[in-house]
């Protein structure tokens, strides 16, 4: 991140530096301990063990605040909410000390003109160094453009336009990772997503409907910190958030392996706190951080309030079927409109619900109970 | 933003006993691993228990196996930190929380003092200097 800034060529002057973040908590008074501290806390949110903390320290104290501009297409604004829900450091703190969040039509205070005029200006001003945040999927080149404009730009324009500089591109949200909501069977606006169109840039998924808000702050505190983009995943999401299923972090895993499920959300098994795998929960299919760092500051998330995981974080998961329907059930069960879903997403649902079965007889078969005494000897 | 806790929720009737999960004696085995290193090795170790896939009631549980011991400590920098010793000598508990009070990072800290509470080598440069400052401007006490 503490690259210069590249020669200009327009005649204009080079713009001045950022700070650095060590220059600029030490401006504001912040000791040292306290910068450990925020460390110690940013590791946790990045995922990474604690131990790196002095390695973030590190790292952090040369950071400069990168550009960042948020364009919003054909979207709900539930990415937005969850971003500015997130406290881990405060969406205030991450905004103003340590991203220079220069376009964002939902939360700036510029209308029209003006602030079509702050997304160039910095574009111009941060050019090859900015990162474009993208919530939302956009009509495709080819859909009519008059689905989604703003400040009569088509959303496409606007995108290409937007991206032709930038460093990198996150697409924040299932929307614009994979289409969500408006690409679903029948995708009138023609809906596509961003890595449908981007293609010589690199393309950060940061998937779920909304994502985990600390995963969104994650992967913008990882690009600040060690000014590179985190490994990804097939579906180029952060591996990080994204390298392990629902079903394998979930503390309801121990009743899946036992066989105890509920099968009602009422009965005794649903009090008792069972596995909702029969209630359709798409945690074995489901790759995503919910089970570790949970939602509303770690108070809960949707399994530990009894609600089966929908799959949001999946590609076309509006179109994989039933969120109730068990995944080894044929989809298209709980209505006629269903019957319409696409025959990919029945193949994943219904291919995924086979495995689990055959994964849960294996290790039926092969289940060996030890104790911690025993692990312990084993380690 | 309001913190969720002061959301005024009235539950009637007698609440659920705490469910038991299974996951807190498998942490507690690895901070027992952990301890070993220090003694042995006098290698530390930090673990973050945001990490963990708890369940309700499995963070209470462990902190029950946990115990409490005589040492409680709290560093005020960019959000309190509060240092607790547990009964366990060299396991220590650190809750980071931000400056609204919300906690941002719990973790457990097996070493002879947590790195939060040693001065910082950087620091200790600066010190000098701003002493050297001091004596150098104050008046001669001979």
């Amino acid at each position: 991140m503490a690259t210069a800034s590249p020669q200009r060529t327009d005649g204009r002057p080079a713009p001045t530096p950022q700070p650095t973040l060590g220059e600029s908590l030490r401006r504001n008074g912040v000791s040292r301990r306290g910068f450990m501290q925020f460390c110690a806390a940013t590791a946790s949110l990045m995922a990474l063990p604690p131990s790196m903390a002095p390695a973030i320290a590190a790292a952090l104290e040369s950071a400069r605040r990168p550009s960042v501009i948020w364009l919003s297409f054909q979207e709900c604004t539930g990415c937005t909410e969850s971003l500015t829900r997130s406290f881990s450091p405060t969406v205030e703190n991450l905004i103003l000390d340590t991203i220079s969040l220069d376009y964002h039509h939902t939360l700036q205070a510029a209308a029209g003109d003006a602030a079509e005029h702050a997304r160039e200006e910095a574009m111009h001003a941060n050019a090859g160094e900015y990162l474009v945040v993208v919530d939302g999927s956009l009509p495709g080149p080819k859909a009519n453009p008059g689905y989604s404009t703003i400040a009569g730009i088509s959303n496409y324009d606007m995108l290409m336009e937007t991206v032709a500089d930038a460093a990198a591109v996150i697409a924040v949200g299932s929307c614009a990772a994979f289409g969500g909501l408006p690409k679903a069977d029948p995708n009138p606006s023609g809906a596509v997503s961003v890595q449908d169109l981007i293609k010589d840039k690199p393309v950060i998924n940061v998937s779920g409907c909304p994502p985990v808000p600390m995963v969104i702050t994650g992967v913008l505190a990882q690009y600040l910190t060690f000014g590179k983009l985190p490994e990804l995943d097939q579906y180029n999401r952060p591996l990080a958030f994204f390298g392990q299923s629902i079903h394998d972090r979930c503390y309801r895993r121990p009743f899946y392996d036992k066989g105890l499920f509920a099968e009602t959300f009422d009965d005794e098994g649903a009090k008792k706190g069972w596995c909702l795998y029969r209630l359709g929960c798409k945690g074995p299919m489901t790759y995503n951080a919910c089970a570790t760092m949970k939602w509303n500051g770690g108070v809960s998330w949707p399994v530990e309030s009894g609600a089966p995981c929908l799959g949001c974080s999946e590609p076309d998961f509006w179109d994989a079927g039933g969120f109730y329907d068990a995944l080894s059930v044929p989809p298209g069960r709980s209505g006629d409109m269903l019957l319409a879903a696409g025959a990919a997403g029945v193949a994943v649902g219904t291919g995924a619900g086979l495995l689990a079965r055959s994964k849960a007889r294996t290790a039926e078969k092969q289940h060996e109970t030890v104790t911690a005494e025993q692990l312990e000897e084993k380690l | 933003m309001a913190p969720i806790g002061d959301i005024p929720i009235k539950i009637e009737g007698e609440p659920a006993p705490p469910a038991e999960y299974g996951n807190a004696l498998p942490v507690l085995s690895q901070v027992r691993h952990a301890l070993a290193q220090l003694v042995q090795g006098g290698e530390p170790t930090q673990i973050d228990l945001g990490a963990m896939p708890f369940g309700p009631g499995d963070e209470e549980r462990l902190m029950a196996l946990l115990g409490t011991g005589e040492v409680t400590a709290t560093v005020d920098a960019l959000g309190l930190t509060h240092i607790q010793e547990t009964a366990f000598s060299g396991v220590w508990i650190v809750e980071y929380l931000n400056t609204d009070g919300q906690r941002v990072a719990l973790h457990l800290e097996v070493d002879h003092v947590p790195q939060l509470l040693r001065s910082q080598p950087e620091d200790l440069g600066a010190a000098l200097a701003a002493l050297n400052t001091q004596l150098a401007g104050a008046p001669d006490a001979t």
